[in-house]
C-alpha cells in the first residue's frame, strides 16, 4: 500500500473513533420516503413535451408512419446538409439528398469531421417527463458520446414508451446496466446554456445550441 | 495569476472595502435575488422535498461514518473499470500527481472544467510553474482567468462582473473591437475561442460532483457543455475529488440529481449531467486517472459536530440566501469557499490558528436561512457557534496575555457568573440600576461609555426600571 493511501486511511480511522465498531454499513437500511414513481403513464407524454419546451427546445409529436417525414422536415428547416448519425439509425428515416456521416466502431468519424458537420440525429435510452430530460447510455441508436456533443444541432427521437415519470425511475432503469457494463451515461435537459453573465440564460455555449425533440406516439 | 487569498486578513477587515463598492453590491444583489426566487419556485413544485433532503443528509452522513470502507470500495471498482486511482494527502501531492501525469504525456496545454477543488489547491499555478498552460473552459472561469481575478461565487464565479466589464475584457483579450455587450454575443466569442482548444487538447482535467463506490462511476453536472468536452475529447482524463464526494450506490443519484439542480441553478435539471465508469473502449479518453484527495478533510471528519460540513454538495444555495454574503460578496471571505458554507468549511480545513479563517465563523448573524435551504441539512448555525466556542477556548488556553484579558471575554465571563445564582443576579441588577443614572435620558440609554459604546452605536437601550419585576412581586 502506498504511503499516502495508508496515512489517509489511518487518519480516517482515528477521526471516526466515535462510530461504534458494530454500526451497520448496510446502506439499504436508510429511510427513503420520497416518491419512487411519478404520474400515470398517459400524462408523461404531455408533461415531457411541456418540460422540454421550457428549456427552449422545440418539441414535435408524430406517429411511426409520419416519422421519416417529420425528421426530414426538421432537417430541411434548419438547413442541415451534413448529418451525423450513429450506425444503427435506419436508412428509411432519411431522405437521399442528405449527406450522411455514419459513425461506427470500425470507421469512427474524426473530431474535426464532427465539428464540421451541420447536425446530429440520435435516439435515446429513456426520457424523464418531470424534468424534460433525455438520457443517453451509448445504446441503441445513440452511438458514442462525442456524436451528440460537437455538432451544433441535435435532433433527438424519443418513443412514447421510453418516457418515465420522475427522476428515480430513470436511475432505477439504468441500475442493472451500471452494475455490469457501466456504459457512459449523459442526461441532456435542453440545449447547452449558461447564466454566467448577469444570470441571463444564454442558449448554446459549447454543446449543441439547438435541440429539437420528436416524440413518437402510438397514435396522434 | 496573483496570489488570491490572504490568510492573515480577517473578514471584518476585508469586508469594509467591498461594502463600499456599490457596483459590486448591485451585481450581487441582483444575482442572488433572481436565483433565490427561481429556487423557491422549483422547490415548491416538489411535494417530497423535505423527505429528499432528509434522505440526502442520511446518505451522506452514513457514507462519512464509513468513509474508509467506501474509499477502498471506490478504488476497487474504478480500477476494475480500467481507471487508475491515486491518493493525495494534501494539495501539493495532488498537484504533483497531475503535473507528472501531464509531463509523462508531453502535453504543454490542458483543458479544464470548472472545479473548486482544483482552485482550493492552486492547481493552475502549479501547472504554470512547470510550463503547462491550463485553459479554463467554463465561461465564468474563463472570464476570471482572463481578468487575472479570483472567483467570487461557487456557482457563478464571475457574479461580480457585469456585461460591460466582460465586453471590455474580451475586447482586450480574445474578441474583436466590434464586440457588443449582448450576453449571447459574448458567449459566442468564448465558444469560438475554446472550440479550437478542445479539438487540440490531449489532456482534460475535471473535478467530480460524485463518485459511486459500488460501480466506480464518476459524475459531473454542468450547464455549458464544456465539461462534456473536457471528459470526452482528450485522450487522457484526470479527475480530482475530495474524499468526501462519495456516494455508496448508483441508486443514490435518484436523490442527489433531484436536490442538487433545484438548489443550485434553480432548474428542474441542469442541461448536462455526465456519468462515466473507468474507460470505455472506443468512446472518450482511453486513459483515466482519479485522484482522491484529503487536504484537511480528515480534520473536519474528526470533529463530531463539524463533520456534517462534509455532507456539502457545493450547490451554493446558502450563499444566495445569506444576508452577509449579499452585502460583501465572495471575495471578502478570502477563500475559495465563500458564504455560509465557507465560513464553516474554511476554518476547519485550514485550522483556527490563522487569523483569517478564525474570523469567518463570526461572519454571520446566525439567522439560519442557510440551514433552511441546505439540501443536505447541514446545520450551519450550529457549526458556526461550535467553532466560535473552539476559537474562544483556544484563545483562553493558548492566547497571549492580552487575548486572555480581552474585555468582551471578561465581560461575558462576569455576566455568566452574575446569572449563576438568584442572589448574584439581583445584586448586579441593583448596582446596574444605580450606576446607569449618568447615561439615562428620558428612560432610554443612547450612549454607553468605552467598549460598551459599540452596543449603543446602532440602537437605544431601555433603562433598567426603578422597581424590577422581582421587587414588585415581593412587595405586592
Amino acid at each position: 500500500m502506498n504511503a499516502a493511501k495508508e496515512e489517509i486511511l489511518n487518519r480516517i480511522q482515528r477521526a471516526l473513533r466515535d462510530v461504534p465498531v458494530d454500526e451497520s454499513i448496510d446502506e439499504s437500511q436508510l429511510t427513503r420516503d420520497y416518491r419512487k414513481t411519478g404520474t400515470a403513464r398517459e400524462e408523461n407524454v404531455w408533461l415531457f413535451a411541456e418540460r422540454v419546451g421550457d428549456y427552449k427546445a422545440e418539441v414535435t409529436k408524430t406517429d411511426a408512419r409520419h416519422l421519416a417525414e417529420t425528421i426530414n422536415e426538421h432537417l430541411a428547416r434548419h438547413g442541415i446538409k451534413k448529418l451525423v448519425v450513429p450506425q444503427d439509425i435506419p436508412d428509411e428515416w432519411l431522405s437521399d439528398d442528405i449527406d450522411l456521416l455514419r459513425d461506427s466502431p470500425e470507421k469512427p468519424l474524426k473530431h474535426i469531421q464532427l465539428d464540421d458537420s451541420d447536425g446530429v440525429l440520435s435516439g435515446c435510452a429513456l426520457a424523464v417527463a418531470q424534468t424534460g430530460s433525455i438520457v443517453l447510455d451509448s445504446g441503441e441508436k445513440q452511438g458514442r458520446r462525442v456524436l451528440t456533443l460537437l455538432p451544433d444541432y441535435h435532433l433527438c427521437i424519443v418513443f412514447e414508451d421510453q418516457i418515465v415519470g420522475i427522476v428515480p425511475e430513470a436511475f432505477e432503469k439504468l441500475n442493472d446496466k451500471m452494475k455490469t457494463d457501466g456504459p457512459p451515461v449523459t442526461f441532456i435537459s435542453g440545449p447547452s446554456a449558461t447564466s454566467d453573465i448577469e444570470l441571463n440564460r444564454v442558449e448554446g455555449v459549447h454543446g449543441p445550441r439547438q435541440l429539437d425533440v420528436i416524440i413518437v406516439v402510438r397514435s396522434i | 495569476m496573483s496570489t488570491p487569498y490572504n490568510e492573515n486578513i480577517t473578514f471584518e477587515e476585508s469586508a469594509q472595502s467591498y461594502l463600499s463598492n456599490t457596483q459590486l453590491r448591485r451585481n450581487i444583489g441582483h444575482a442572488t435575488h433572481t436565483i433565490r426566487k427561481k429556487r423557491a419556485t422549483v422547490v415548491g413544485e416538489m411535494p417530497d422535498w423535505e423527505t429528499l433532503r432528509e434522505a440526502g443528509r442520511a446518505i451522506k452522513s452514513h457514507m462519512l461514518r464509513h468513509l474508509d470502507h467506501y474509499l477502498l470500495q471506490l478504488e476497487e471498482s474504478v480500477t476494475r473499470a480500467g481507471g487508475q486511482v491515486h491518493w493525495a494527502r494534501n494539495g501539493e501531492e495532488a498537484n504533483q500527481i497531475v503535473t507528472s501525469l501531464v509531463k509523462q504525456h508531453g502535453a504543454k496545454e490542458v483543458v479544464k472544467m470548472k472545479s473548486i477543488t482544483t482552485d482550493e489547491i492552486n492547481l493552475n499555478e502549479a501547472l504554470e510553474k512547470d510550463g503547462i498552460k491550463p485553459i479554463e473552459t467554463d465561461l465564468a472561469e474563463l472570464i476570471v482567468q482572463l481578468a487575472e481575478d479570483t472567483p467570487s461565487h461557487i456557482l457563478v464565479p464571475a457574479i461580480h462582473k457585469n456585461r460591460a466589464e466582460i465586453r471590455e475584457l474580451f475586447r482586450r483579450t480574445i474578441g474583436n473591437k466590434e464586440l457588443t455587450d449582448q450576453p449571447a454575443e459574448l458567449a459566442d466569442t468564448a465558444r469560438k475561442y475554446l472550440r479550437q482548444k478542445f479539438l487540440s487538447a490531449k489532456i482534460g482535467i475535471s473535478g467530480a460532483n460524485f463518485a459511486v463506490a459500488e460501480t466506480g462511476t464518476v459524475s459531473v453536472v454542468e450547464s455549458e457543455g464544456n465539461g462534456r468536452m473536457c471528459i470526452t475529447l482528450p485522450e487522457v482524463l484526470i479527475s480530482i475529488m475530495g474524499i468526501e464526494k462519495i456516494l455508496p450506490t448508483w441508486r443514490d443519484f435518484e436523490v442527489f440529481m433531484q436536490i442538487l439542480p433545484r438548489s443550485s441553478t434553480a432548474e428542474r435539471m441542469n442541461p448536462y449531467n455526465s456519468f462515466w465508469t473507468g474507460v470505455t473502449e472506443g468512446d472518450g479518453p482511453q486513459e483515466f486517472h482519479l485522484i482522491l484527495m484529503d487536504n484537511g478533510r480528515t480534520n473536519v471528519l474528526a470533529d463530531e459536530i463539524g463533520r456534517q460540513t462534509l455532507q456539502c454538495i457545493r450547490c451554493s444555495a446558502c450563499l444566495n440566501v445569506c444576508p452577509v454574503y449579499e452585502r460583501t460578496g465572495g471575495h471578502a471571505y478570502h477563500s475559495v469557499y465563500p458564504g455560509p458554507i465557507g465560513a464553516i468549511l474554511t476554518p476547519q480545513l485550514k485550522g483556527i490558528d490563522k487569523k483569517g479563517p478564525a474570523s469567518l465563523p463570526y461572519a454571520s448573524s446566525l439567522c439560519g436561512a442557510c440551514y433552511e435551504v441546505c439540501p443536505v441539512k447541514i446545520n450551519i448555525p450550529e457549526v458556526l457557534v461550535h467553532l466560535r466556542g473552539k476559537i474562544v477556548r483556544k484563545k483562553e488556553q493558548e492566547g497571549t496575555f492580552r487575548e486572555k484579558m480581552d474585555p468582551e471575554h471578561r465581560a461575558l465571563k462576569f455576566l455568566a457568573k452574575s446569572f449563576s445564582s438568584r442572589k448574584k443576579y439581583e445584586r448586579v441588577q441593583r448596582y446596574a440600576q444605580r450606576g446607569q443614572m449618568f447615561f439615562v435620558k428620558n428612560g432610554t440609554i443612547t450612549h454607553l461609555p468605552g467598549k460598551l459604546s459599540g452596543w449603543t452605536a446602532m440602537r437605544d437601550m431601555k433603562a433598567i426600571p426603578k422597581e424590577s419585576f422581582r421587587d414588585w412581586w415581593r412587595n405586592r
